[in-house]
């Protein structure tokens, strides 16, 4: 007879190893992409390209951060899109107004 | 399987009615979203008059060794910010924000570990990640505090700083006038930066509770660590926000 001895209460559940490759891939894509920002703003002279450069690699780490990290790509799309398009009308906000400040004065 | 989800299929006219998920997230997390997002919008309210002020001023035109620091012009980023803590007179320009970006970004690498552990039930996992993100935040503002210190204090050689309309050097940065350039620029570098400076605080501060709630074993009881994940949103936010003004005041 198959003796099932209750031993006394032994909370051994069992916690799952830890899946963390993609996490540490997105860091390392965001330290290369931010050593490489840092390799143009010294080599490359200042001008409206560098910037342009500079604020496409910045949305690129956004893209990482928001995404991966805060996991929003892997929510449902509405929720994607609830964040998403508001931001879009920022980063225009932002171009245009910084467009505008050049023609003060 | 906690009570997170709705199990039962809701009619397609109730769904916004209350009592189910539509969104598929929690009322918790969905709400830490927008208030996320409204945060974007003050932070970007900071950017575009940074943006808009500073492309309003005259900019430097000379070469870059002849540089050098007037209230006319508005200064080049690598000759302003180029002291490091313990290096004292080594001109390192841009490195410290370097490291303290590096920081960040790995606290925020912590926090996301953080919460992969409470996905797996891991309590000891979550403690200890949520110790490492506590520290790289509190790092993160020790260093902040240096560099405001060393901003204000200006640049150890006065006759190096910019003259104001008697000639005589500008000694030390406040919110009317500065040893580097324009008054703006003091005034932006301290909005923009402190109002980071207080998220990233109160982000600790957040940490630092949920630290204490997951060592008193209150998320064990609950069944699932998802305060966790909504603190760790609002952690990546924070970080999310110095990638942008680090690029846009240092790097631009």
């Amino acid at each position: 007879m198959a003796s099932h001895v209750h031993s006394s209460h032994t909370d051994e559940k069992v916690i799952p190893p830890p899946q963390t490759a993609a996490i540490w891939k997105t860091f390392w894509i965001l330290l290369i992409l931010t050593a490489i920002e840092f390799v143009i703003a010294f080599t490359m002279p200042a001008n409206h390209l560098r910037v342009a450069i500079f604020a496409g690699m910045t949305i690129v780490k956004a893209f990482y951060i928001v995404g991966e990290f805060m996991h929003l790509k892997h929510e449902v799309k509405t929720l994607i899109w609830a964040i998403l398009i508001p931001v879009v009308f920022v980063a225009w906000l932002l171009t245009a107004l910084i467009y505008e400040g050049g023609h003060l004065y | 399987m906690s009570a997170l989800h709705a199990a039962t299929a809701v009619p397609e006219k109730l769904t916004w009615s209350g009592g189910s998920e539509p969104l598929k997230a929690s009322y918790g997390k969905l709400m830490m979203w927008f208030f996320l997002l409204s945060d974007t919008f003050t932070f970007s309210a900071l950017l575009v008059t940074y943006g808009m002020i500073r492309f309003s001023q005259q900019a430097y035109t000379g070469a870059h060794e002849k540089f050098f620091f007037s209230t006319t012009h508005w200064p080049i980023p690598d000759k302003v910010f180029e002291a490091v803590p313990f290096l004292h007179g080594v001109e390192a320009p841009l490195i410290f924000v370097g490291i303290m970006t590096f920081i960040l970004i790995f606290s925020s690498v912590t926090m996301v570990l953080a919460v992969e552990a409470g996905h797996r039930g891991d309590r000891a996992d979550v403690e200890k990640w949520m110790l490492w993100t506590i520290l790289g935040g509190f790092t993160f503002l020790g260093s902040q505090a240096w560099e405001w210190t060393h901003f204000i204090h200006g640049p150890a050689d006065l006759a190096l700083a910019a003259k104001d309309a008697l000639g005589n050097p500008i000694e030390g940065a406040n919110l009317t006038r500065n040893p580097y350039g324009p008054p703006a620029f003091a005034d932006l570098f301290f909005f923009i930066t402190g109002f980071h400076g207080t998220h990233v605080f109160s982000g600790v501060i957040l940490n630092i509770l949920i630290f204490f709630n997951t060592a008193t074993g209150l998320y064990e009881r609950r069944g699932h660590y998802e305060m966790v994940e909504k603190v760790g949103l609002y952690w990546h936010f924070v970080d999310l926000v110095w990638v942008f003004v680090f690029t846009f005041f240092y790097l631009v």
